[in-house]
């Protein structure tokens, strides 16, 4: 069986033999894996796959095996959001989008590695240690869906989930060379994600190429009561793609090709403007004066919430328990042995952000932030029809080399958060390369236009081959 | 600028255990990324409102009915620490 299948060729593939062979397959590949992209393989995939077989299951995905990030909750699999705090924790009920992937025949695989409870951008801050980039072992994946983009690159999956609070699906996705969509606010139910910063955060599919992102996007957006931040857009995305981008008007906003940005990035990204513009399309550089104060926005808004979101950890229902003479004692244990050193540092950052004395001056300061960068991606996109940027200003660094400065960390974020504090969709995909590392586009879109964003990614896709290629660390 | 005492302070608000040497170590950073969050400051926001969340939805209601929960015994299943068909955690203070 090829080692890099698209969900069409899994299909046929089953069609060939069964839903049981092709999972078989799949195991298989991650039983050498040399990645550590996940905390948990299912040892039920194989059963499950049988029983699509034996039902002549229909779906959709009927017997396509995908992998899960390790903060969606699935009944029979532990969820740790790679912390050590979730200990044991095995989730009661399955995640919205798990229930939409059971019902169209999908086998769960397994659960991806992250950044503790999705901070990070490296994959290196879980409890399980990091995820190697299939491009390079020494080098992250990026973060904090690492493992699920990671084994995406590698072939231990045909597609996968992620989330993405500030780029945790689109970091990855551009680090190991594969594409990854951050849908709009809305468009996919949060039940049974294991919250971060709510205000932020939407699922996000991962895959080898643009259709598969489609087809797993009809499977799970829409509306869902147990999210009444969730919409029903009524998107048909698989009929988005179209090869045609004649008319398109592109905007290029200056912001996002900062100081710091790799020139061979610089260079992939342009070359790929130009290729639109081949294609029929037309660019024009675009002002977001305030994109500068998107990443401390950002990091305020996400730790705040973050602190009330992970005050739920308290060693009484579920995972680690330390002793203590009581209740306080018990709790501040628990937390300090559960959590690790980042989560600790925002659980910190976001409690002070919101302490009494300093809310306004951090809290409600990040709030009006925001409404700025919102107001600067309305305009910029009431002239056109989409942004196009660098995805991550460098390409993947070296395991260790970031983790000691939080700061120089966060700041590799610069290009993707902005896109979570104003809620639109943006996709990344393959570009390029920089010394055999993989280089990711972003492409950004009007809220719920998520039709023009795959359907100028699949133009793009349909006229290169960057999407092709494989690494060969992992062949 | 934080202090020492200011760690020991969140520490217990955020009820996360610091040891001594932590606090230092916590203080630097938490100071490094606190001097960077001051770059906001320059930013006039007088006149702007916040935007707590980009979703155009307000006050979503439905109807005040009893529903199907989880049963008791499923969401006692992840402890150990449990008694009477409750949660047992040491005494408050």
């Amino acid at each position: 069986m090829a080692k890099w299948m698209s969900v069409a060729q899994v299909k046929e593939k089953i069609e060939e033999s069964s839903a049981e062979e092709v999972t078989a397959h799949y195991l298989e590949v991650i039983k050498k894996s040399k990645i550590n992209g996940y905390i948990k393989v299912s040892e039920k995939a194989l059963e499950q796959a049988k029983k699509i077989d034996a039902e002549e299951h229909d779906g959709p995905l009927a017997g396509v095996p995908i992998a899960i990030k390790d903060n969606i909750s699935v009944v029979g699999l532990p969820s740790s959001c790679g912390s050590k705090i979730l200990e044991g924790y095995a989730p009661p009920f399955n995640a919205h989008v798990i229930e939409k992937l059971l019902a169209a025949g999908a086998v769960i695989l397994g659960k991806t590695n992250m950044d503790e409870f999705a901070m990070g951008s490296s994959t290196e801050t879980s409890y399980f240690g990091p995820t190697a980039n299939p491009w390079d072992l020494e080098r992250v994946p990026g973060g904090s869906s690492g493992g699920s983009a990671a084994v995406v690159a590698a072939g231990e999956a045909p597609f996968s989930l992620g989330s993405d609070t500030g780029g945790s699906v689109r970091c990855p996705a551009a680090f190991c060379g594969v594409v990854g969509l951050k849908p709009t606010y809305g468009a996919i139910s949060r039940y049974g994600v294991v919250a971060y910063a709510n205000s932020l955060e939407q699922v996000g599919p991962l895959a080898n190429n643009v259709r598969d992102i489609a087809v797993l996007m009809d499977v799970i957006a829409g509306y869902d009561r147990r999210d009444s931040t969730s919409i029903d857009s009524k998107t048909e995305y698989q009929k988005a793609l179209v090869e045609d981008v004649k008319g398109l008007k592109i905007g290029v906003p200056k912001e996002f090709f900062g100081e710091g940005t790799h020139p061979d990035v610089e260079k992939a990204v342009w070359n790929a403007i130009h290729k639109y513009e081949d294609l029929g399309a037309t660019w024009e550089e675009v002002s977001m004066p305030h994109i500068k104060y998107a990443l401390a926005s950002y990091y305020i808004i996400a730790m705040s919430e973050a602190s009330s979101n992970l005050a739920r950890f308290d060693g009484t229902r579920y995972g680690l328990r330390e002793n203590g003479e009581n209740w306080h004692a018990m709790v501040s244990k628990t937390r300090a042995e559960g959590f690790g050193t980042e989560a600790k540092r925002r659980i910190l950052l976001g409690t002070y952000a919101l302490s009494a004395g300093y809310h306004d001056k951090y809290y409600l300061k990040a709030l009006k932030v925001r409404t700025l960068v919102k107001q600067d991606f309305d305009k910029a996109l009431s002239k056109v029809d989409l942004l196009m940027a660098p995805t991550m200003p460098n390409p993947a660094f070296k395991i260790g080399e970031k983790i000691e400065d939080p700061l120089t960390l966060y700041l590799s974020d610069v290009n993707t958060c902005p896109i979570n504090l104003a809620g639109v969709p943006s996709i990344s995909v393959p570009c390029g390369f920089t010394d055999g590392l993989p280089i990711g586009l972003q492409i950004i879109g009007k809220p719920f236009d998520e039709p023009a964003v795959l359907r100028a990614a699949y133009t793009f896709e349909q006229n290169t081959d960057y999407h092709t290629k494989r690494p060969l660390e992992v062949a | 600028m934080i202090t020492k005492e200011d760690v020991e302070h969140i520490g217990w608000l955020a009820r996360i255990d610091i040891s001594e040497q932590e606090t230092v170590e916590y203080m630097e950073k938490l100071n490094s990324v606190l001097g960077y969050f001051g770059q906001l400051d320059e930013l006039p926001t007088e006149d702007v409102a916040p935007t707590y969340h980009v979703a155009e939805i307000y006050n979503v209601f439905r109807e005040d009915v009893v529903e199907e929960s989880l049963p008791q015994e499923v969401v006692l299943a992840n402890t150990e620490h449990k008694q009477d068909g409750t949660f047992r955690v040491p005494k408050i203070g």
